[in-house]
């Protein structure tokens, strides 16, 4: 018994070891050419020779992730509460919504370096525009799916539709808030690095199109892995921050971790 | 308009606190589902009433006229004098679904109406306190002593149910909507929640409407039950129950008790089988 815990808590540290494990085994055994697939080594070998370039790089699109984030954050919260707290709204709102979220982000980034140049801007644009659909969506069903009898409860203690966001329809929101963090971060992080890809001078994002270019390969998977890694990390962060604020939810079944994707 | 005619034994019948006045009503986009139809009926003040009928002829929506969360298409209600035009300000209800808030420790999921009922929401800093001992007195009269710092989904079902009736009479409500609030629990949660709601009513007199599909429990609580007929629903039948209070397990089974259950089982009959 004791052993399969062990190796539950392990599992995740054994898979990620496992894969890069078989990477590197399969590179080494079939000679791939590192032009085409450098093994984990190499990658690791670049990251370590590259660093001083690489974390600089690296710094500034986790700070554009942040700006693009936060902006999301505060805007898809009142766009979430707005819609949710109003069929009105909703009804109004829910086509241009729908429509809008069917763009593909990438493409808008050409619309934004022409109006904004190449640089910082677009790609905290780029991180906004697609980290604050799935924390609207969500404050919004949170709010919008409370239970029709404790609507009638409130109302008929003379409680206002202002009353009721305040005393249900926010806190009830809360947990689907968090679940969205983690989501929208990572669209924010994957927003911003798509956008330096296109259309930027700085940033791991660049950095790896830059290095592609010149065939330095195993620089340009030093660069997923640091991707990859702060993907991981900043997603970590948002769990942790969802666990810590809404510990009801762990348990009271029905609404809870159901974060819509965007 | 013409005065509503009252009833010939009107001399021997307290004064309506509630009163249905031939109330219609439609639901549906294009107001095309008849839910209720011309439907009278009067509750006076400290009554226990209670309500059966066939699934979907138009109980809850009962309550909701009542409440004002719905107003009717044709005719009117009234309580306490006044028509009822929008929602009334001070209603306690409960139903099947507990419905308290996850996030609320049981005190704090009892406090709420008083968050939000006037004149106590404008007091609740102030009074905190009183209102505490207050919902915990309340608590400890429903058998639940210990639970006030736990969350909902600590609580078990009947347990819940007993929360949920508090914070329905926890701000003295004018009037307390019940909408099957028994329907989920075990036959036993369910006979003791029976007992726990007569004595508050004993103790308190409040106004109730009772909402139920089970015809030994309105018997075994209610002063008068009102058959309805299946939908458009209409109250064809109002029966008085004079068992003599407080009534117990053995009431249940004494004739008297059997012969009410079987009368209403005889309209509930009539009431399926015909429009
Ligand atoms: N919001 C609504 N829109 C349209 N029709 C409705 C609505 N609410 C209720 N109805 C219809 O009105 C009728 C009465 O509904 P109501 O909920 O009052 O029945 P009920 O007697 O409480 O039923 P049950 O015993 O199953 O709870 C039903 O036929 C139902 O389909
Ligand atoms: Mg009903």
């Amino acid at each position: 018994m004791k052993i399969r815990r062990a190796l539950f808590i392990a599992s995740p540290w054994i898979t990620t070891l496992s894969f890069f494990l078989l990477w590197e085994a399969g590179c080494r055994l079939f000679n791939v050419p590192s032009f085409v697939l450098p093994a984990p080594s190499a990658a690791l070998e670049a990251l370590i020779q590259y660093w001083p370039g690489i974390w600089v790089n690296a710094l500034q699109t986790f700070l554009t992730t942040l700006v693009g984030f936060v902006i999301a954050v505060v805007f898809g919260v009142a766009l979430g509460v707005a819609v949710g707290a109003s069929a009105v709204l909703y009804r109004a709102l829910n086509p241009l919504l729908i429509g809008f979220n069917s763009i593909p982000k990438v493409a808008v980034v050409p619309i934004l370096v022409l109006w904004f140049g190449i640089g910082t801007v677009p790609a905290i644009i780029t991180a906004f525009l697609v980290a604050f659909f799935p924390i609207s969506v969500n404050v919004a069903t949170g709010i919008a799916t409370m239970e029709p009898e404790l609507e009638d409860v409130m109302r008929s203690l003379g409680a206002s539709r202002l009353d009721i966001l305040y005393r249900v329809g926010l806190p009830r929101s809360l947990p689907y808030f968090f679940a969205s963090l983690k989501i929208a971060i990572t669209l924010a992080f994957v927003g911003a690095v798509i956008s330096e890809t296109v259309a930027s001078n700085q940033g791991i994002g660049y950095l790896m199109l830059s290095a592609s270019s010149t065939f330095r390969v195993p620089l340009v998977f030093a660069a997923l892995l640091v991707i990859a890694a702060m993907g991981i990390c900043m997603y970590a962060v948002a769990a942790w921050f969802e666990r810590r604020h809404t510990k009801w939810t762990i348990r009271s079944t029905e609404h809870s971790r159901f974060a819509v994707g965007g | 308009m013409t005065e509503p005619v009252a009833p010939p034994e009107s001399i021997a019948v307290p004064p309506a606190f509630v009163s249905v006045e031939n109330a219609s009503l439609y639901y549906g986009a294009d107001s095309d589902v008849l839910a209720l139809q011309d439907t009278s009926f009067s509750i006076a003040r400290g009554e226990f009433v209670a309500v059966v009928g066939p699934s979907g002829c138009g109980k809850s929506t009962l309550l909701k006229l009542i409440s004002g969360l719905s107003l009717p298409t044709a005719g009117r209600v009234i309580v306490d004098g006044q028509e009822v035009r929008k929602p009334l300000k001070n209603i306690g209800m409960a139903f099947q679904n507990p419905a308290l808030l996850p996030w609320r420790t049981t005190i704090d999921n009892l406090l709420l109406p008083l968050q939000v009922v006037r004149p106590h929401r404008h007091e609740f800093g102030r009074k905190r306190r009183q209102y505490v001992d207050h919902a915990r007195a309340l608590l400890a009269k429903v058998g639940l002593e210990g639970v006030d710092d736990r969350f909902p989904w600590q609580l078990s079902g009947g347990m819940q149910q007993r929360v949920s009736l508090c914070r329905s009479l926890i701000h003295d409500p004018q009037i307390l909507l019940l909408d099957e609030p028994f329907g989920a629990l075990d036959a036993f949660t369910r006979e003791e929640l029976w007992d726990t709601l007569q004595a508050l009513w004993e103790e308190q007199k409040f106004t109730v409407l009772l909402v139920t599909h089970d015809l030994t429990e309105a018997v075994y609580l209610a002063d008068k039950v009102l058959v309805m007929s299946r939908r458009p629903g209409r109250v064809t039948y109002s029966a008085k129950i004079d068992l003599p209070r407080p009534r117990n397990e053995d009431t249940r089974f004494t004739p008297a008790f059997v012969e009410h259950v079987r009368d209403l089982r005889r309209h509930i009959g009539h009431a399926r089988s015909t429009p």
